[in-house]
């Protein structure tokens, strides 16, 4: 796998727009408001002496179960639009809440999840969404460090009492 | 097989045991919130085992894949601490359990990630800050379980009593573990002990538990002298592969 990458060469860079346009298109399986470049798991576009396309994915959580739906999804749409291609793993570095898109952040907000408040946080603090999603309000409360996908946590909002998930910062 | 391999099969088996024995609470946790944080550990505890067990098998170069190395070994050829083997018991043991485990892999993986082994230390960059998640996981609810209720605080002490002596075995070198750190792809099990000491301490004193006394037990799990605990979890495991060569979804 990283022998095969370390071969591949870049792409004119029209065609990367291109290729960019198409993966814009691909939305996260289980957070379908985020594309997969907004959530930055999107890390390599080359292409392979055989002329086929290679996409280095990272996967977000080890054990994330989208991480195989994604690149299936990748592959179809390029696919779709003629392209010969391979979705690869690259494992490092590792991927970070820090590598979401400022809108992708935007459009989790929208969409009722509360991006993660903090920056390049590896270590163990509790670190915890900066506002309700809903109200606005800064007044909120852990329900549980796990929610309904592993990249997120479940929030309860002491103003509109309103429950939310929350993007954790990893 | 070589002291490498058997290296990363240690660590590749103690994540899937536990992936394994904590799968066995969905469905059946005290709350849902419980239930999914239980599933989401044993999910990131799978996928690092996958990582493993693939990289375990690509240095031992007999084309043995994951699902391989995972569904057809027998129980002696299965490398993980025997901590992890141990059944849930309660809410509170599974707790327990978790804590110690988790204490100890954030300490493992913030080493590992200096190995020479390239494959090994992008998995524990990855992993660590999953285990840094686990530990405040594991470790509020051992606050909350043992500076709780009078029940909570007796039943969590007796639970840390009786899975304290298999910590042991988390900090005991052999020559495995000499072999793989000299060859700068693992880390020495004795090594890890000041940190997931001082980890350990902290949380402890914060749910108001006393730390066992020490105790000269240690098993072997990791020689693949195990319990009798995992021979069944594996039966369980292995039945549809076994069932089944070769079957895939």
């Amino acid at each position: 796998m990283g022998a095969e990458a370390s071969v591949a060469s870049a792409l004119p860079p029209e065609l990367l727009t291109r290729l960019y346009g198409i993966l814009a298109q691909v939305a996260d399986p289980e957070i379908p408001v985020l594309s997969v470049l907004d959530l930055g798991v999107i890390r390599h576009l080359a292409l392979r002496p055989g002329g086929q396309l290679e996409v280095g994915v990272a996967p977000t959580y080890s054990g994330c179960p989208a991480s195989a739906v994604i690149k299936a999804d990748v592959v179809r749409a390029l696919a779709t639009a003629g392209f010969d291609a391979v979705a690869v793993d690259v494992l490092a570095p590792a991927w970070s809440s820090d590598w979401l898109s400022e809108a992708g952040r935007r459009k989790l907000e929208a969409f009722g999840i509360a991006p993660p408040a903090g920056r390049a946080c590896a270590s163990a603090r509790d670190d915890g969404p900066a506002a309700c999603p809903r109200c606005g309000s800064q007044r909120t409360t852990k329900v549980s460090e796990f929610g309904s996908t592993p990249c997120k946590a479940h929030y309860r909002c002491d103003a509109c009492l309103e429950p939310f998930d929350y993007f954790k910062c990893i | 097989m070589t002291p490498e391999v058997r290296y990363v099969l240690r660590l590749a088996d103690t994540n899937l045991v536990l992936a394994q024995r904590l799968g066995e609470w969905v469905g059946h946790a005290p709350a849902l919130e419980e239930d999914l944080g239980l599933a989401n550990l044993s999910l990131d505890l799978l996928g690092q085992a996958r990582l493993l067990l693939a990289r375990a098998g690509e240095l031992e170069g007999l084309g043995r894949g994951e699902d391989q190395l995972a569904y057809l070994r027998e129980e002696s050829e299965y490398f993980n601490l025997t901590l992890v083997e141990q059944p849930n018991g309660d809410f509170g043991d599974t707790v327990v359990r978790q804590f110690l485990f988790d204490a100890w892999q954030l300490g493992l993986y913030e080493a590992l990630v200096a190995s020479g082994d390239a494959a090994l230390a992008a998995i524990a960059a990855k992993g660590a800050r999953e285990a840094a998640y686990h530990l405040r996981y594991s470790g509020g609810w051992l606050v909350r379980l043992g500076d709780g209720t009078a029940e909570s605080h007796a039943r969590v002490a007796a639970s840390l009593a009786r899975l304290w002596p298999y910590t042991n075995e988390l900090f005991h070198d052999d020559d495995v573990d000499r072999a793989a750190a000299a060859a700068g792809i693992g880390v020495l099990p004795s090594a890890l002990a000041p940190p997931w000491s001082v980890r350990v301490d902290q949380t402890l004193a914060h749910a108001t538990l006393a730390r066992p006394a020490h105790s000269s037990f240690v098993w072997y799990g990791k020689q693949g002298r195990h319990s009798e605990h995992l021979g069944y979890l594996l039966a369980e495991m292995q039945s549809l592969h076994r069932a089944h060569p070769g079957a895939s979804w």
